[in-house]
């Protein structure tokens, strides 16, 4: 139709009906993909009370931040059962402490041994290089299932069930893919200044501190990035040995929540606010750093 | 591992070498055959107690416990294949198997061939880093908010599904609540929440084809299904495969969004085989029997892998 009222022929070729095709389907797959997030703000803004009577009403039912002050614990109980809360606690900001304390650990101490880890498998020459790098990418076969079981067992003979130690532990030290990535890094960068540099005298360590990790800050950016956003999401591990509310996390705080309230009467709208509140420093994250994210996401790095 | 345990012997022993280094800075062909070994050692060893105290010694364990009976409390008592042998017996056991692979299936199933729809739009059309990233998003955010916000819009009274198609005129599903549903909405998720991430994947793919063949095959007036045909999928499918193994594996191991929603009911419906080591393990504190479980998970995800990159030839290109 759109091409019959053109007034002339001001377009070289006549719209072309696939390439409109192709854009609705865009569309689609991104309204698909936004509009749950948007359904969550709205459920959020929501009053729980409201929700039943207006479940098709596009906009917030009865609009209210009480969902918002009940998760953040601005409200009593009282306020919050005649808000249509459940009376469920879930102490957020204990919870929110936990995550930043156990993504911040277990990324710092990941990123940084894994790189020192990639400088002796790229810039260092020793016998066996290969065939040790070789054994440590193995382990990227391995389910996490099942080393988890054996691990719990070792955290829990080592008293550090319901402690940071025991959550960060065995994300501490290493993973297969942040040395493989990092390494191929690694091994682009050029010798020159190295050795220039160890001809001065410098020693290893400083060559690794002063010239590979700030020459490889952007990798490195892009890997802490990604380790944080995997660290901060992370449930099954915390559920085995973080169930103590002094070291929960958010994931595991949000399942608790919902598992605690009474059947049938669940606060819709604080959870959906609960979860908008854990999303957000991903959704921050995002919006600062989406494009190195997607930038980052391909097989380049594991061919 | 033979390799790891040898070499601190080897730097203790014949460090004297690595004074060579020292005076001939500039040629390193010179060096002692140990060459950095030392100053590597110092690198790697933060790196190698990760890999011995929580994935080697975990792994031998593991394999250890499947042999034998252990509850937690008190040793494990050495059983030999008893737990094989019961779990081959196990219907529970099969069950979870059927659910699993039900599970996989559907969810490889839809989420490759969107994700490769998409990709293909990314790639032909939609170049904006900023599309690529909205549909990425569900893949940032956490398994367990993603399973609640659709376990809201899933609900049987007040979700918004059911409300649209009761408009309609389509009868209420209770998607989490029954037998059939439980495992197609659940892999109906994951696909929500992977499709983005997938097709970024398969982009880059695209992204390696060079772009001449597509000129040539346009002068030849070849139709859009036969480039897709005839150069895109053989060049693309070393990706593919690679795609693939990553998503098959990751799909056999899925817990978060089961243990959220449903945990494993209604009755056995969705108890999916890492929920069911979970609750063999944490429930019933049968570790032996969770152990033994665990390894059939990893030979069979080992054979997926091997069988994958076999018979479809993932690791040559077409292109050479």
């Amino acid at each position: 139709m759109t091409t019959s009222t053109l007034p002339r022929n001001r377009r070289k070729k006549p719209l072309n009906w696939r390439r409109i095709g192709a854009w609705v389907l865009v569309a689609v797959a991104v309204a698909v993909t936004v509009a749950p997030f948007l359904w969550m703000l709205r459920t959020a803004l929501s009053s729980n009370s409201a929700l039943a009577s207006n479940a098709g009403n596009l906009l917030p039912a009865d609009f209210s931040w009480g969902a918002f002050k009940r998760v953040l614990g601005l409200q009593t109980t009282e306020e919050a059962i005649a808000d249509g809360g459940s009376g469920a606690a879930i102490n957020f900001w204990l919870y929110l402490r936990n995550s930043v304390i156990f993504a911040s650990i277990t990324t710092a101490g990941q990123v940084f041994f894994s790189a020192m880890a990639a400088y002796a498998f790229s810039r260092l020459r020793w016998p066996g290089r290969n065939k040790v790098f070789a054994v440590f990418l193995t382990t990227m076969m391995v389910p996490p299932i099942f080393t988890a079981l054996p691990n719990f067992l070792m955290i829990k003979n080592l008293g550090l069930l319901n402690t940071m130690a025991g959550m960060s532990l065995p994300f501490l030290f290493m993973t297969p893919f942040a040395i493989f990535f990092l390494r191929q890094f690694f091994l682009s960068m050029s010798r020159e200044v190295e050795e220039a540099a160890m001809l001065d005298g410098a020693k290893h360590l400083r060559i690794f501190f002063q010239i590979v990790l700030p020459n490889a800050a952007a990798p490195i950016a892009t890997l802490v990035l990604l380790t944080f956003i995997g660290q901060w999401n992370e449930y099954f591990w915390p559920l085995l040995v973080g169930q103590d509310e002094n070291v929960r996390v958010l994931t595991v705080g949000l399942s608790v929540f919902k598992s605690q309230s009474p059947q049938g009467a669940l606060d819709w709208s604080g959870l959906m606010a609960g979860t908008l509140v854990a999303a957000l420093p991903i959704f921050l994250l995002f919006i600062a750093f989406g494009k190195k994210v997607v930038n980052s996401i391909g097989f380049s790095g594991i061919k | 591992m033979t390799t790891l345990t040898k070499q601190p012997g080897k730097a203790s022993g014949r460090s004297g070498g690595n004074h060579g280094r020292k005076l001939q800075p500039a040629k390193r062909s010179m060096t002692s055959r140990l060459g950095d070994l030392r100053i590597a050692l110092f690198f790697i060893f933060p790196a190698v107690i990760g890999f011995v105290a929580f994935f080697l010694i975990p792994t031998i364990r593991g394999i250890y416990l499947s042999f034998t009976e252990y509850s937690i409390l008190g040793e494990p008592t050495w059983i030999g294949i008893k737990n094989y042998t019961t779990i081959f017996a196990d219907e529970l056991f099969w069950n979870a198997m059927g659910v699993t692979l039900q599970y996989v299936a559907l969810n490889i199933g839809f989420q490759t061939v969107i994700a490769l729809g998409l990709a293909l739009l990314m790639h032909r059309v939609a170049k904006s880093t900023f599309i690529r990233g909205a549909l990425l998003l569900p893949f940032l955010v956490a398994n367990v908010i993603v399973a609640l916000l659709w376990f809201w819009m899933l609900d049987y009274q007040l979700g918004i599904v059911n409300e649209v198609m009761s408009w309609v005129g389509l009868p209420r599903v209770a998607f989490f609540g029954s037998e059939q549903w439980a495992i197609p909405t659940i892999a109906f998720v994951n696909v929500w929440r992977h499709m983005g991430y997938t097709a970024l994947l398969i982009f880059a793919g695209l992204q390696s084809i060079p772009n001449h063949l597509y000129e040539v095959a346009n002068l030849d007036g070849a139709s859009p299904a036969r480039t897709f045909w005839s150069i895109t999928m053989p060049l693309l499918r070393p990706v593919l495969v690679l795609v693939l193994v990553v998503t098959v594996i990751g799909s056999f191991q899925v817990f978060d969004t089961v243990a959220v929603t449903t945990n494993g009911g209604p009755v056995n419906a969705s108890r999916v085989i890492q929920m069911y080591i979970y609750q063999k393990a944490f429930g019933e504190s049968d570790f032996g029997y969770a152990s033994a479980l665990s390894v059939i998970l990893f030979v069979i995800l080992a054979l997926v892998a091997f069988v994958q990159m076999k018979f479809l030839k993932g690791n040559e290109s077409d292109l050479d």
